[in-house]
């Protein structure tokens, strides 16, 4: 009942609609791209330099070694999709989990907490992920925790203002009368009120941990292993001039999905604000 | 024995503002079995004496002894024989129960902190729902779906869950309706003939006090100013703090409402942070003297066989 409320919420937003929908749509094509392109992405199957349409085997052309652009889209939406979800796992786990304990138990506590926040806050975000990434080496998972941990910050700022005002709410100080743990308190009854705004600014960070990991990737640093849509990018961009396409469709492809993830974002924020239900 | 005794117990706050005493030197006995309802203005400190009884607020002086054992330096799984004796109601039904949590699983949450079985604890919701006089359907719904009086019922049931001997009751009728209010107020009553649990019952209304209180505790500014029986107190008040308290309620009947004399307090209470010294109501007290700017009045009998804190009576 309550969930078919909060769909009927969620639709009302056309842009969530269709944001949510396309992101479905890659998401599929994410996990069916070997059933679609058997064959690896990174092999030479045509002609280099083919632009989109001049040969009908590839709708989207080739790059300068003559790999099917379709079916390296196609791969590099799983690649990219699994960055962005566990980039932004990672930070949503280092964010509540700072943000509940600076905020659940305050005074000195909290004072580390947000003084480390904004220690995080002030390095250049780009410039913090390269510098990990050149340190640890560049494997996918050094990417996403990369990404993670520069990301953390807002999702802890978010949880601890809710945990805020939510510690001293007569329901925990009830748990707390009980003979509660701190630890209990905290997951089992204050998170679940907490969590509808975090959620809500983690769909937003997928988008960002993409943006960072195509950044990441233009500039060669990516896992070269890894085809993901911001390494077709940055391996096109020596022929921007003569074939920009192989640079524009895998960049297309990653404004289209980020685009869809802030409509979504916006769609989850309306759906969940009980503020705003009845507009 | 007396089942909960406080013997000068303290509470004090540091604020940017410098130190607030809300709670300062409170001594009181509470019997099995008794009802002892303890009045006072908004901010004079009640709510936190309740908090500090049930450790929800750090103690900074003085003894809190259930049935013999002092809690007041206890703290964790120390108090876990204390909860099972003391429990508490809040005031406000809305915000006192988890709006994510099934009534069935907050009225359940004591008895599974206690280490009860899934099948017992589901049993005793059951009997604890029934109880309070819900339906035993309200357990896998949620609190929004109740009414503010019903809440205040599902927070009973959960306060009832371990059979405790006291329980601290928070202003638990003042954000109901007045209709609701007698139904909550006579179930209480009810639950204390049949269990023989005991209440210490906080509030600042005064006619919801006279109908359910054995004795009477007012308070102000941290400090207690007249303990005694209800109709002691309600008959002939001695402290001018409790006269004034009382001929400031509103009497149904106009004609005895215009009838009666009335000593009308000027001015607010005054700022816990900056407390009057000698007797903390010597700012607002017609009977104020120099005395009183001075010493501090203790609890001491007086005329009604009560115990008042003034120099004057």
């Amino acid at each position: 009942m309550q969930r078919f409320e909060f769909l009927g919420r969620f639709a009302r937003n056309r842009g969530a609609l269709v944001g949510a929908c396309l992101i479905l749509l890659v998401a599929l094509m994410a996990a069916f791209a070997s059933v679609f392109f058997p064959t690896d992405p990174l092999r030479i199957v045509g002609l280099p330099e083919l632009w989109p349409g001049e040969d009908p085997e590839f709708p989207l052309g080739t790059d300068s070694l003559g790999r099917d652009i379709l079916s390296m889209i196609v791969h590099g939406a799983r690649a990219t999709l699994l960055i962005g979800l566990f980039a932004s796992a990672v930070a949503t786990i280092i964010g509540v989990g700072v943000g509940a304990i600076a905020g659940y138990f305050g005074g000195w506590v909290d004072e580390i907490a947000m003084r480390a926040a904004e220690l995080f806050q002030t390095i250049p975000n780009l410039i913090f992920v390269l510098t990990i990434v050149v340190i640890l080496g560049s494997t996918l998972t050094n990417i996403v925790i990369a990404i993670g941990i520069v990301s953390w910050t807002p999702i802890a700022r978010m949880t601890r203002a809710e945990f805020l005002s939510l510690r001293d709410r007569e329901f925990v100080q009830a748990c707390r009368s009980m003979g509660m743990s701190d630890f209990r308190i905290i997951v089992s009854e204050i998170l679940p009120n907490a969590l509808p705004p975090v959620i809500v600014l983690s769909s937003l960070v997928v988008a960002g941990a993409i943006l960072f990991e195509s950044a990441v990737s233009f500039l060669g640093l990516g896992d070269p292993n890894v085809a993901s849509w911001g390494r077709l990018v940055g391996d096109g961009r020596q022929l921007i001039r003569s074939s920009w396409y192989i640079c524009a469709i895998p960049g297309i492809a990653i404004m289209i999905t980020v685009l869809c993830l802030n409509l979504v974002g916006d769609g989850l924020n309306d759906a969940l604000n009980p503020k705003l239900r009845d507009r | 024995m007396s089942l909960l005794s406080l013997r000068d117990v303290r509470v004090q706050f540091n604020t940017a503002g410098g130190v607030v005493r809300a709670v300062n030197g409170v001594s009181l006995d509470l019997a099995v079995g008794e009802t002892l309802g303890l009045v006072g203005e908004s901010g004079c400190g009640k709510s936190t004496l309740g908090k500090a009884i049930m450790k929800l607020v750090p103690v900074s002086g003085g003894e809190i002894v259930v049935e013999g054992v002092d809690i007041a330096p206890l703290s964790g799984e120390q108090l876990t024989g204390m909860r099972r004796k003391v429990q508490m109601i809040f005031q406000d039904p809305y915000g006192s129960l988890n709006p994510r949590s099934t009534v069935g699983r907050s009225v359940a949450q004591p008895l599974v902190l206690a280490g009860w079985k899934a099948g017992a604890t589901a049993e005793r919701v059951e009997t604890l729902l029934r109880w309070v006089g819900l339906p035993s359907d309200a357990k896998q719904r949620y609190p929004h779906e109740f009414s503010g009086g019903q809440r205040q019922r599902i927070g009973i049931a959960r306060a009832l869950a371990l059979s405790p001997k006291l329980i601290i009751c928070d202003e638990p009728v003042s954000a109901l309706d007045v209709s609701v209010r007698a139904q909550v107020i006579n179930l209480l009553e009810d639950l204390k003939s049949e269990f023989g649990v005991s209440y210490l019952f906080i509030s600042h209304d005064l006619s919801v006090v006279e109908h359910i209180a054995d004795r009477v505790a007012v308070m102000y500014l941290g400090m207690l100013f007249e303990v005694g029986g209800r109709d002691q107190i309600w008959k002939s008040p001695q402290h001018p703090y409790t006269r004034a308290l009382l001929a400031a309620a509103p009497i149904a009947n106009p004609k005895l409402a215009r009838a009666r004399q009335r000593t009308v307090l000027q001015g607010e209470l005054p700022s816990p942070l900056n407390p009057p010294p000698g007797c903390p109501f010597n700012s607002r007290c017609p009977m104020a003297q120099d005395r009183c700017r001075v010493e501090k009045p203790v609890l001491r009998p007086v005329a009604n066989g009560a115990q008042a804190a003034c120099h004057f009576v």
